[in-house]
């Protein structure tokens, strides 16, 4: 049983009660210090997670910084030795719904960074551009490109990804199956979207989707 | 930071699609991008806050 990752999850939020006891006393002597380095090594990957989850840099580096804080709050519920990238991955897909509920990622692509983005990394795909990847990913409904993004973009196993978003494993690879099959269609057939059209497509996706999302994580918030 | 590769699981599912490395990649080259220093700073923020 992968417990680690369980564990990682059940501290999924700042906001939320853990059962749990604390192992570590807040801001208290080495403890404290390992979890300020591990916490500070983990936020290029929480930087890169909500870049795929919300497009925007800058809305993404806000969310970064609200679930630093709110790890930060809750550092007493972090178990050594568990993984702090899926820990704080769960704390930041929260801080995420919760924000998508108040609406504060609509229409918020930002076309020129992502434009930037491409040309860095140089491709041996031709035609295909991560701008392309980009808008394509955020057409997918919430959670399979959540799923999209942890398992084919973060390294996370299917395991590790259905204990960050609280579901079973099936459920996961059924989401990142589907994921994966929409965007070669859409590679495939050249329906990728274009500018502000996407984000229309992605808001609306996105919020049709969060509901059953938010539902289906508080059926499995005990798990 | 590591980049891990397709997982034997997906593999063989179907065959990597010429998008999936693509996916990496954008993962990666925000990982890689120089970390802005508002983030040190705000954990130092908190540190201090605690002492």
């Amino acid at each position: 049983m992968p417990m680690t990752d369980q564990q990682a999850a059940a501290g999924r939020s700042a906001d939320s009660p853990k059962p749990d006891s604390p192992k570590v006393a807040p801001g208290t002597g080495v403890n404290a210090a390992s979890f300020k380095r591990e916490l500070t090594a983990v936020i290029p990957h929480l930087r890169a997670f909500a870049r795929g989850l919300c497009g925007r840099p800058d809305v993404a580096d806000d969310l970064v910084q609200e679930a630093l804080l709110k790890a930060w709050a809750a550092q007493e519920r972090f178990e050594p030795g568990t993984s702090m990238r899926a820990w704080t991955f769960v704390i930041l897909r929260n801080a995420y719904l919760t924000d998508m509920r108040r609406n504060r990622f609509r229409a918020d692509y930002d076309e020129t960074v992502a434009e930037r983005i491409l040309v860095a990394p140089a491709g041996q795909e031709g035609p295909l551009h991560l701008s392309d990847m980009h808008r394509a990913l955020l057409t997918l409904p919430a959670e399979r490109r959540e799923a999209l993004l942890l398992v084919g973009a973060g390294g996370f196993s299917y395991e590790e990804a259905a204990a960050i978003c609280q579901c079973a494993v099936g459920t996961i690879k059924s989401r990142v199956g589907r994921a994966r099959a929409t965007l070669t269609a859409m590679m495939e057939d050249g329906s990728i979207p274009r500018r502000a059209i996407g984000d229309v497509i992605a808001h609306d996706a996105i919020m049709e989707d969060l509901q059953i999302s938010s539902n289906a994580a508080h059926e499995r918030a005990e798990v | 930071m590591k980049n891990i590769g397709p997982e034997p699981s997906k593999r063989g599912r179907q065959p990597t699609p010429d998008w999936a490395s693509g996916l990496r990649r954008l993962y990666d080259s925000v990982v890689d991008e120089p970390l802005p220093d508002s983030f040190a700073k705000l954990l130092d923020d908190l540190d201090n806050a605690d002492d």
